[in-house]
């Protein structure tokens, strides 16, 4: 059925368009901007004015915790949390019970997805057998199977030979392989970035030298392998001239920070508030705004969410004795609008980091607001409020560091393959 | 600061005593004077004060220790208190029942008093967000974060002997990086305004940023403690070798232990504390520890009374205390 979204601000990352115009929206794809193509009707027109209407955020690593941890999350309930924050494609962690290192788990996360009727989950396989970082997993059955990208998350792998064949393997197969780039050594005891705050709260630091060491490490095995590579979550601002320099060199390598070590420091941290214990940690006040030019300059690709959804007991004991991770997909849209009022980068940026530049990661076509474009996509309100909380968070994780704050940004509508997954038009919030 | 919030009642009065951290000079002062009231008790024939009469305290020892378990035991039995020592090591914690869990198994217990030593830091902070809003919690070290009673009754111990904190030059010498002791002696000091606070030791055994904390960085113990009135020494424990953070116990001795040659470079009358227990010909000499100039002994009997103090203090009992701890000694 066809739809008309009318009157809304339409932005598009790939291009310049950014103008109060309608689209129209046909089996699954966006069939016309401003004027329908001929033959079109409309069954359903909705009025969307004083929105905008942008293509659908994508989160490029989300713990879903199923199968196996379905006491933290499911994928139905954050598939549901997706839409409703404006996010239309997930990329599922491999690090579920079973690992996610055979074709028969990735089709049994699709069936689940398929049941869920939110977001568009694709699978992330693990790059080695149990993520274990000794046996390689069987990249070409789990890349026929459906499967985006292989990682082995932040399990770093110790073994750098393993790692070199794992990667070549991977090139072979023509995987992209996602890296979170960490010494093992340096990265093992520590619970926060390593600094005044580490010291004054007693809490065994990480240096920025764990995650240089482990970059370097990566992109010299990339350079020597060919692999195409994501290079996840980057947390310090040294990184960014490594990567530059990666880029020069014409390495193969995309990259891309998280939303929360965006918006953080390891401050924020403040007194073992254990939603701040992250991996890799939040670091220093000039890291982040390294970061956040980075984003803004391109160097950094994409903003990642890192959705990390946690049951209440995993983060009741001390900082140190917490799981980390931090459940963000109900407010992404809220904080990358945040960091656009801040003046961190433009709006378009902001699209082009969360939707555009993922896609073209993951190899998928979505991201653009263009006639033949998958129609992914959200329309919120830039400038309504609302009240973090508990029970305003539909992720079944609520460990989300912006609770009991205030923040601007709601998503209305979401439609994800040209359904509408989420409508809240006219409720308010 | 969220801790200093959390450890005040609406009145401004202390409610637990987690950290030093975010309290004023005027609170420190109180508690000094406090134990200084309560410091006669134990030279009596009969040693006891019934402030804390009918109430329970719980020392939780997740971590063993020694000294500071029973110096909180006879201070709270010298208040009266009815004490249950609770040794719950790591391991059996780890068997599956969670912080939470014990704690309100406790709590059924009708405890009103929670002494706490665990080794993870932000331990007790996060006890005392989770206990029952009667229930006043007492840090008896979290990790490597904090060790509030041991910074006060190293303070009472400096007051005692050199009577004010404006003028003075202290050196705190060693593991600087996994000491509790030191981060709360830190801000005591600064807090209390000492002027001169110097951290002294390998770079392994300083955390980066430290210098954040108010303090000037020494790597030579001969620098580090020229001039200074009082010398800390924090003991070294034989992981750090095995961490390689250092090479030995005895190039650690050469380079950092305290001796009665190198003393001579703090001032004449400077005084060397350490917080026990201590490694003879480690850290510090045995002719210094055992010497003249050591009051390692007199911090151990000092530290009954700044926890009888502080104990009073969280029990909202600290307006009788003056009264009965010398109206007590009169009675004697």
């Amino acid at each position: 059925m066809g739809i008309r979204l009318m009157g809304g601000r339409v932005l598009d990352p790939a291009s310049t368009l950014d103008e109060v115009t309608d689209v129209y929206v046909l089996g699954g794809v966006i069939v016309g901007l401003g004027r329908a193509p001929r033959g079109f009707k409309a069954k359903r027109e909705i009025a969307v004015e004083g929105c905008i209407v942008a293509p659908g955020l994508v989160d490029l690593g989300s713990r879903l915790r199923e199968p196996g941890f379905e006491h933290k999350a499911t994928i139905a309930s954050e598939a549901r949390a997706a839409v409703r924050g404006g996010v239309t494609t997930l990329c599922t962690a491999p690090d579920t019970h079973p690992i996610l290192d055979t074709p028969a788990m990735v089709e049994q996360i699709h069936q689940f997805a398929s049941a869920a009727r939110g977001a568009r989950i694709k699978c992330l396989g693990a790059l080695t057998v149990g993520l274990a970082g000794e046996v390689l997993a069987e990249m070409h059955a789990l890349k026929a199977a459906g499967c985006v990208a292989v990682t082995n998350l932040e399990r770093t792998i110790k073994d750098t030979s393993v790692l070199k064949h794992a990667l070549a393997y991977a090139a072979s197969a023509n995987l992209t392989v996602f890296l979170h780039s960490e010494d093992y050594w340096l990265g093992r005891q520590g619970h926060m970035h390593e600094g005044a705050t580490s010291t004054r709260l007693g809490i065994p630091g990480i240096s920025r030298a764990a995650e240089i060491i482990g970059l370097h490490r990566d992109l010299t095995l990339i350079a020597e392998t060919g692999v195409r590579a994501h290079l996840c979550r980057i947390s310090t601002g040294e990184a960014l001239k490594s990567l530059a320099e990666a880029r020069r060199a014409k390495l193969p390598v995309t990259a891309d920070t998280s939303i929360l070590n965006l918006l953080y420091t390891d401050e924020d941290a403040g007194e073992f508030d254990a939603n701040f214990h992250l991996r890799p940690p939040l670091r220093a006040a000039r890291d982040r705004s390294a970061l956040q030019s980075g984003v803004k300059r391109g160097t950094l690709e994409a903003i990642g969410a890192y959705h990390e959804p946690h049951d209440v007991d995993a983060k009741a004991a001390p900082f140190a004795l917490t799981e980390p991770g931090a459940s963000t997909l109900d407010t992404f849209l809220s904080s990358l609008l945040g960091l656009v009022a801040k003046g961190a980068f433009d709006l378009r940026s902001a699209f082009r980091a969360a939707s555009l530049a993922p896609n073209q990661i993951l190899g998928l076509p979505g991201g653009r607001l263009a006639v033949g474009a998958p129609a992914d996509l959200c329309v919120f309100d830039p400038t309504a409020t609302w009240e973090v909380t508990s029970a305003t968070l539909l992720s079944q994780g609520k460990n989300n560091p912006l609770l009991g704050t205030r923040v601007t940004g709601h998503n209305k509508l979401t439609l994800v393959g040209g359904n509408v997954v989420y409508d809240s038009l006219g409720k308010a919030h | 600061m969220r801790a200093g919030n959390l450890q005040l009642d609406s009145h401004g009065r202390l409610k637990h005593f987690l950290a030093i951290e975010g309290l004023s000079p005027q609170l420190l002062t109180q508690i000094l004077d406090n134990a200084e009231r309560f410091a006669p008790v134990g030279d009596r024939a009969v040693k006891k004060v019934p402030l804390l009469r009918g109430k329970t305290v719980a020392n939780l020892f997740f971590e063993p220790s020694t000294r500071t378990r029973t110096t909180f035991d006879l201070a709270a039995k010298r208040l009266s208190a009815d004490v249950l020592n609770i040794n719950i090591e790591a391991s059996s914690t780890k068997k599956g029942e969670s912080l939470g869990d014990t704690l309100r198994n406790l709590e059924a217990m009708q405890c009103d008093m929670f002494v706490v030593r665990h080794q993870t830091s932000g331990a007790a902070d996060f006890i005392a967000r989770q206990v029952a809003p009667h229930i006043s919690v007492i840090n008896g070290g979290d990790g490597r974060h904090e060790h509030p009673t041991q910074a006060m009754l190293d303070a009472f111990t400096i007051r005692r002997l050199k009577h004010r904190f404006d003028h003075l030059k202290v050196a705190i010498v060693g593991d600087v990086a996994h000491s509790r002791v030191a981060r709360s002696e830190i801000h005591a000091l600064r807090i209390l305004g000492v002027p001169d606070i110097r951290v002294v030791g390998p770079r392994t055994l300083l955390p980066s940023g430290i210098e954040a904390m108010g303090v000037t960085v020494h790597h030579s113990l001969d620098e580090g403690i020229e001039g200074a009135d009082v010398v800390i020494m924090l003991r070294l424990q034989q992981e750090r070798m095995q961490s390689a953070l250092l090479p030995s116990a005895h190039e650690y001795f050469r380079e950092y232990g305290l001796t009665a040659a190198r003393l001579k470079r703090a001032a004449k009358d400077a005084i060397v504390m350490h917080p026990g227990p201590i490694n003879r010909g480690v850290e510090i000499a045995s002719a210094v520890a055992d010497g003249a100039q050591s009051v390692i002994l007199q911090q151990v009997t000092y530290g009954i009374a700044v926890r009888m103090a502080v104990m009073a203090m969280v029990m909202g009992t600290q307006s009788q205390s003056s009264a009965l701890a010398q109206g007590g000694a009169d009675g004697d």
